[in-house]
């Protein structure tokens, strides 16, 4: 069970200077020119005021778009051999949204499945989250069908709710007592305050696990084509989703040396799976998208035990042509096999 | 006609086996949407913004049969330079143009979409036409400086390569790795890169209908790069693409009587 407490809006900054003086890194939401983005803030007034999520995810603080693995040198006779290692930062994402805050879980399943990967670890182990419940949200939005909710406390230390002068905070985990130890008195004991009334309403839109059960048997249907014909077959899906963990690994080298890469890559591609023969065995975008879809709600359960989809809603928001990922689920629950 | 009626005509008597429309999306936004049935005809509208001709070169699309696709003045000008480019035949699709009181007309040939073209000059957004200004007014190191700062946000996602009508390669030289020409990992290089010979490739190209730079999912105005190349490719050569179903393209047209003594 959470400590309940609250924090004025006004101790915000005095908060944040705790965090600073600790030698904390905060990312929060800003915005500028129309953009809500991730960025470090040393103020409460730098964190935007009325966003309802970042267009990127915040994977990106554990796992980069870029990163090197190891690099080397070459020299007649002669390879020399260097491991990367992550550089990292402690820092506290602040104000990032319950789905987000619950999909880091989905990151953690697949790189500490069959081996520990030490750069995501590394960062993971320095990173604090204090969530944000959601007041409103948009029709992009369906957190609830997918475990998740706007008040959910699953990822995140502290969770902060909106409420009058400031926020209701459920300290939730050693990492977000160790942030409240840091300025104790700004934490000021609450009792009685009603939470479901200060959060926004989402009905569940459709039956998840009804859905998952049903996907294999959906695994022939046409109406993956029939979605996807709108589908351009671009990676802003894959790329903005707090759970997409897929990467593509480069090598870039010359005479002297190279060094090996790991970028972010995307199913939604025609090269993610294209044979080096020629065959492709996910030939059209229609066998792309069911491979997304059926990665996140039907493979990701089976392997993990827990989906691979938040419901934040981001990919619906950064498609170029609206491909509304709660629309297609609910479609796909309403068919019958 | 209007454009549910006629698609629903154009359906049923089995003309074409898909229109290619807009439709209502995800709070209202218009997306692209594909009718497939009279039925699926009733939910068609004209007013969406993308430029539907990057849908005609995807194999899916050509697997259907013929489509008729809502035509704006600049998908018109993408499937005439489609034409040009040899990558669609004029009886493979239907160009369907809405007039004002939304009265839909057949464009059957190029020379009818030509026609049709003649009487609305391209002209960039005003906007677009600002930024152009601004960029063009900076030196090179703060042009440098601007494009630095933005294509520091690229994820390399390329939403702009899927969305443009003219990113048709069925294997981009971006996606070639024996060599591998350009760096795949978004770091600075990478992007720079990518956005660069992009550019190149669409000067002379391009139709500036600015849905790289709608697509991109990170608001990089990226359209103003390969909006530049054009307009250098119109002040130069006094070409503009997609005006002619067999242009002779600028980039690629050799004549011994050239300007330039470098190429004579």
């Amino acid at each position: 069970m959470a400590d309940l407490y609250q924090l004025s809006s006004a101790s915000l900054d005095a908060l944040f200077a705790a965090l600073g003086a600790d030698g904390r890194r905060i990312l929060a939401p800003t915005e500028a020119d129309g953009r809500s983005e991730l960025n470090p803030v040393t103020r409460a007034d730098q964190v935007a005021k009325d966003y309802l999520q970042t267009t990127l995810s915040a994977k990106e603080t554990v796992f980069p778009k870029v990163e090197r693995l190891l690099s080397y040198t070459l020299a007649p006779g002669q390879v020399d051999l260097v491991d990367a290692e992550p550089t990292v930062t402690p820092t506290v994402l602040f104000g990032i949204r319950p789905c987000e805050a619950s999909a880091f879980a989905a990151l953690d399943a697949v790189f500490n499945w069959d081996y520990r990967d030490k750069f995501f670890n590394a960062r993971l182990e320095q990173l604090a989250v204090i969530g944000l419940g959601c007041t409103r949200r948009d029709d992009a939005c369906f957190c609830t069908a997918v475990g998740g909710g706007p008040g959910a406390t699953k990822g995140s230390d502290i969770l902060l709710t909106p409420m009058a002068g400031g926020y209701l905070a459920e300290v939730l985990t050693d990492k977000g007592r160790a942030i409240q130890a840091l300025a104790p008195d700004l934490f000021q004991p609450s009792q009685g305050v009603d939470k479901a009334a200060l959060l926004a309403e989402v009905p569940a839109a459709f039956d998840q696990p009804a859905l998952t059960a049903k996907l294999p048997a959906l695994f022939d249907s046409p109406l993956w084509s029939e979605q996807s014909l709108r589908c351009l077959g671009c990676g802003a899906c894959a790329f903005v989703c707090p759970t997409c963990v897929c990467f593509d690994i480069q090598e870039e080298a010359d005479k002297t040396g190279g060094r090996r890469l790991r970028a972010w890559d995307s199913c939604g591609y025609h090269m993610f799976t294209l044979h080096a023969s020629g065959h492709n065995p996910r030939e059209t975008q229609g066998a792309r998208w069911r491979q997304r879809i059926y990665h996140k709600f039907s493979y990701y359960p089976e392997r993990y035990g827990q989906l691979g989809c938040v419901g934040c809603g981001k990919c619906t928001r950064a498609c170029p042509v609206d491909m509304n990922l709660q629309e297609h689920l609910v479609e796909a629950s309403q068919v019958n096999p | 006609m209007e454009l549910r009626e006629k698609a629903k005509q154009l359906l049923e008597s089995g003309d074409v086996k898909a229109v290619l429309g807009f439709e209502p999306g995800t709070g209202g936004v218009r997306r692209p949407a594909f009718a497939r049935s009279a039925a699926q005809a009733e939910k068609l509208v004209f007013d969406g913004e993308q430029n539907l001709a990057s849908y005609v070169t995807h194999k899916e699309v050509k697997r259907l049969g013929r489509v008729a696709v809502a035509a704006r003045p600049d998908t018109l000008r993408a499937l005439l330079q489609l034409m040009g480019e040899r990558q669609i035949k004029e009886g493979d699709l239907l160009p369907l143009v809405v007039d004002a009181d939304g009265q839909v007309t057949e464009l059957p040939s190029g020379e009818a979409m030509e026609e049709y073209l003649a009487l609305s000059a391209k002209e960039l957004p005003a906007k677009d036409r600002e930024l152009l200004d601004r960029l063009g007014n900076m030196t090179r190191q703060e042009r440098w400086d601007f494009w630095q700062k933005e294509l520091s946000r690229c994820i390399k996602c390329y939403a702009c390569r899927s969305s443009c009508p003219m990113c048709y390669c069925g294997h981009c030289t971006m996606d070639c790795n024996r060599p591998q020409w350009v760096p795949v990992p978004s770091h600075a290089l990478g992007n720079l890169e990518y956005h660069m010979v992009r550019a190149m490739h669409l000067a002379g190209r391009c139709v500036e209908c600015g849905d790289c730079g709608r697509a991109c999912p990170v608001g990089i105005p990226i359209h103003l790069l390969t909006f530049n190349a054009e307009e250098s490719v119109h002040a130069q050569f006094g070409q503009r693409a997609g005006a002619s179903a067999k242009l002779d393209y600028a980039m690629s047209t050799f004549r011994p009587d050239d300007k330039e003594t470098f190429i004579r």
